[in-house]
């Protein structure tokens, strides 16, 4: 139970996902620090304005996808050729290389497999999901059809809460709640 | 902002917000299914049960229960697995190509579709199980050393490629679904109020919560998943082919292959995806999500497609005359006339000619037309199989083994219980799965919606270009 839990935070909600990042940009250029926006659907542009870095799971993709090419040529080499070479038709394995174009098909489709199983497993563990975890956005309307932005009193040590909210009103903001963090950082 | 050309048909109708969004989508799941839906359910489960029924009769009897015999040692097993799987290429094509390609009309049906892809996928990689006749010993077809012996599998060999293929497009393209499937599963979650709903769409949501980062990875790992999917889907259907085109069987052995099964699977998966949502769309009151819009759309790539695979049958004539070899000749003359005469024809009439009946507006946007050349195309496609397969086996190089294929009622009973497996399944989907992107088609709203376009139309009278009328 550490203190952030108790945290006192302000709920903005918008109705609209441009409104909400014009408001989200108007409040970051006043220096608020905005902890999180749970969005129905992905605003483009949203995470400069917050400032969340661009995610690298496209890079890894590729590392995973070398690595599947790497095993799967591994493993054809292994069984086909070091182990025991077959001779089909009169051809018989005698190297990788000699025999690569008749390999390409599984190699490919093992880099496939791979590169997109790691991908959506990295996916899954580093952005928290998992079968019957709690959701943390604090509004059930935020998956339905509102923009809910949460402000962390705690972040924002310099302002006051009514000046945030003061900041807020002069966005298209549709509610200001006052709520606490629900989930531990 | 986006603004889209005033031009452009709108893709969802009618006076939408968001919340109407969820609303239309969810309803299905949490109201309660017709009488109807019970029947057709009913109905595809019997069938369901008696295919497997004699999937269990085969591999108790033996496989000398179907209709084949020397010459002809593939027919409905393995037409039936090639069409299935073809039927699945719509929905990944829909899925992935249109993503990359930034198709904003494939947000209404692509989960349909993708859904679509893994049923038929299953129904397709029944056949392929099945037709090895000793089914205990399956696990061969693995990378295992030949009973544990010295002996690996053939990697050569287009039949295992053909394994790697299709497990890797199944688990792929079930990834793929699933991964667009969590944050839509969270709309219907946070919207529960029955304790034992929440629960369960609590646990398939994975506490989806749309956080900023999480909506971010969203986006790249489904562009990179398309962009994977993409040359996946491509070498599918490739591989499929050349099942056939790396054997030395006249009519089999063409280089035309490999395009040209890829085009007839997305010409039958397009059919089939616009038979199973004009039913949909109607039974589910989805009618302004998937518009005639998206109906015309599924019929210029159906009537492309038809038009390749047109070329495709043409060149294939051609090149056998030009082969010269006489074996060649006589197996495209014995397909158009021959004792399968009525079969090459069919496929012919159903394939190329009626699809090119789209090129006329009033075909291609009417529901009635596209619903029944749906059917014809998924009809000529089964018999473009069956062509291929049977036609050029049934008389082979040595005249007195010359026979025909007659399929038996357990060759005919599988078939139609795997239509009675992909329906059941789909029928399940169609309760207990939002039908459609959510979060995806709440997206595009702002810029396709009909009241958004309405909304942001210039008013051409005040700028005062009176030439210019609605």
């Amino acid at each position: 139970m550490s203190k952030k839990e108790h945290s006192k935070t302000i709920l903005a909600v918008f109705n609209d996902p441009d409104e909400t990042k014009a408001a989200a940009q108007s409040l970051v250029d006043k220096g608020i620090k905005i902890r999180e926006i749970y969005c129905p659907f992905p605003i483009h542009g949203i995470d400069k304005v917050l400032g969340v870095k661009a995610t690298r799971v496209s890079t890894i993709a590729f590392f995973y996808g070398a690595t599947g090419t790497f095993l799967a040529l591994l493993m054809i080499w292994y069984m086909n050729i070091s182990d025991w070479a077959m001779d089909i038709g009169g051809k018989p394995a005698f190297s990788l290389s000699q025999n690569l174009p008749a390999y390409i098909p599984i190699t490919f489709e093992l880099t496939v497999l791979i590169s997109a199983h790691l991908m959506n497993f990295t996916y899954l563990f580093t952005s928290r999901l998992f079968p019957g975890l709690n959701n943390m956005n604090p509004d059930p309307r935020s998956t339905d059809d509102k923009f809910v932005m949460e402000i962390v009193l705690d972040d924002n040590k310099k302002v006051s809460a009514d000046d945030i909210k003061g900041m807020l009103s002069q966005t298209k903001v549709a509610e200001v709640n006052d709520s606490h963090l629900l989930y531990k950082d | 902002m986006n603004i889209e050309s005033p031009i452009r048909e709108p893709l969802i109708l009618g006076d939408k917000s968001y919340h109407q969004i969820t609303e239309d989508i969810v309803k299905p799941i949490e109201g309660r299914a017709n009488k109807m839906w019970y029947l057709v359910f009913t109905i595809s489960a019997m069938t369901a049960l008696w295919g497997l029924g004699l999937i269990f009769y085969t591999f108790g009897t033996g496989i000398g229960v179907w209709g084949l015999n020397k010459t002809v040692g593939w027919a409905w097993d393995i037409t039936n697995f090639v069409w299935w799987i073809g039927i699945g290429h719509a929905g990944t094509l829909i899925s992935a190509v249109l993503l990359l390609f930034r198709q904003k009309w494939r947000m209404a049906i692509n989960r349909s579709a993708e859904a679509m892809t893994i049923f038929a996928v299953i129904c397709a990689a029944t056949f392929p199980g099945i037709h090895v006749g000793r089914v205990w010993v399956v696990y061969w077809f693995f990378p295992l050393p030949n009973e544990f012996g010295s002996l690996w599998v053939n990697f050569n060999s287009p039949l295992l490629w053909d394994l790697f293929a299709i497990s890797t497009y199944f688990s792929v393209s079930l990834g793929f679904w699933y991964i667009g499937l969590i944050p839509d599963f969270a709309t219907v979650r946070d919207r529960q109020i029955i304790p034992f709903m929440r629960k369960i769409y609590k646990i398939v949501s994975f506490g989806w919560s749309g956080t900023v980062k999480q909506w971010q990875r969203f986006e790249e790992v489904s562009l990179v998943l398309a962009g994977l999917s993409t040359p996946l889907v491509l070498s599918v259907h490739t591989i499929v082919s050349m099942d056939f085109a790396t054997s030395v069987i006249p009519g089999w052995h063409t280089t035309i292959f490999p395009p040209y099964f890829v085009a007839g699977a997305i010409f039958s998966g397009f059919a089939m995806v616009s038979t199973l949502l004009l039913i949909m769309r109607k039974v589910l009151n989805l009618e302004e999500y998937i518009t005639i819009n998206h109906m015309e759309s599924m019929n210029k790539i159906i009537m492309l497609t038809g038009s390749i695979v047109g070329v495709a049958y043409i060149t294939e004539l051609v090149m056998a005359w030009y082969s010269g070899v006489q074996y060649e000749h006589y197996a495209f003359l014995n397909r158009a006339t021959g004792p399968y005469w009525w079969a090459y024809w069919s496929m012919m009439s159903c394939n190329v000619i009626s699809p090119q009946l789209f090129w006329i507006k009033k075909i291609r946007r009417s529901l009635m037309w596209s619903f029944f050349l749906s059917i014809i195309v998924n009809i000529g496609m089964w018999f473009e199989r069956f062509v291929i397969i049977v036609t050029s086996l049934h008389r082979d190089y040595v005249p007195s083994s010359w026979t025909m294929f007659y399929p038996t009622w357990v060759d005919v009973g599988i078939f139609v219980g795997t239509l009675g497996i992909f329906f059941t399944l789909f029928l399940l989907f169609s309760r207990a799965f939002p039908v459609i992107a959510i979060a995806e088609t709440k997206s595009i709203l702002k810029q396709s919606g009909d009241a958004w376009k309405k909304k942001t139309e210039p008013d051409y009278e005040k700028m005062g270009t009176a030439e210019h009328h609605h």
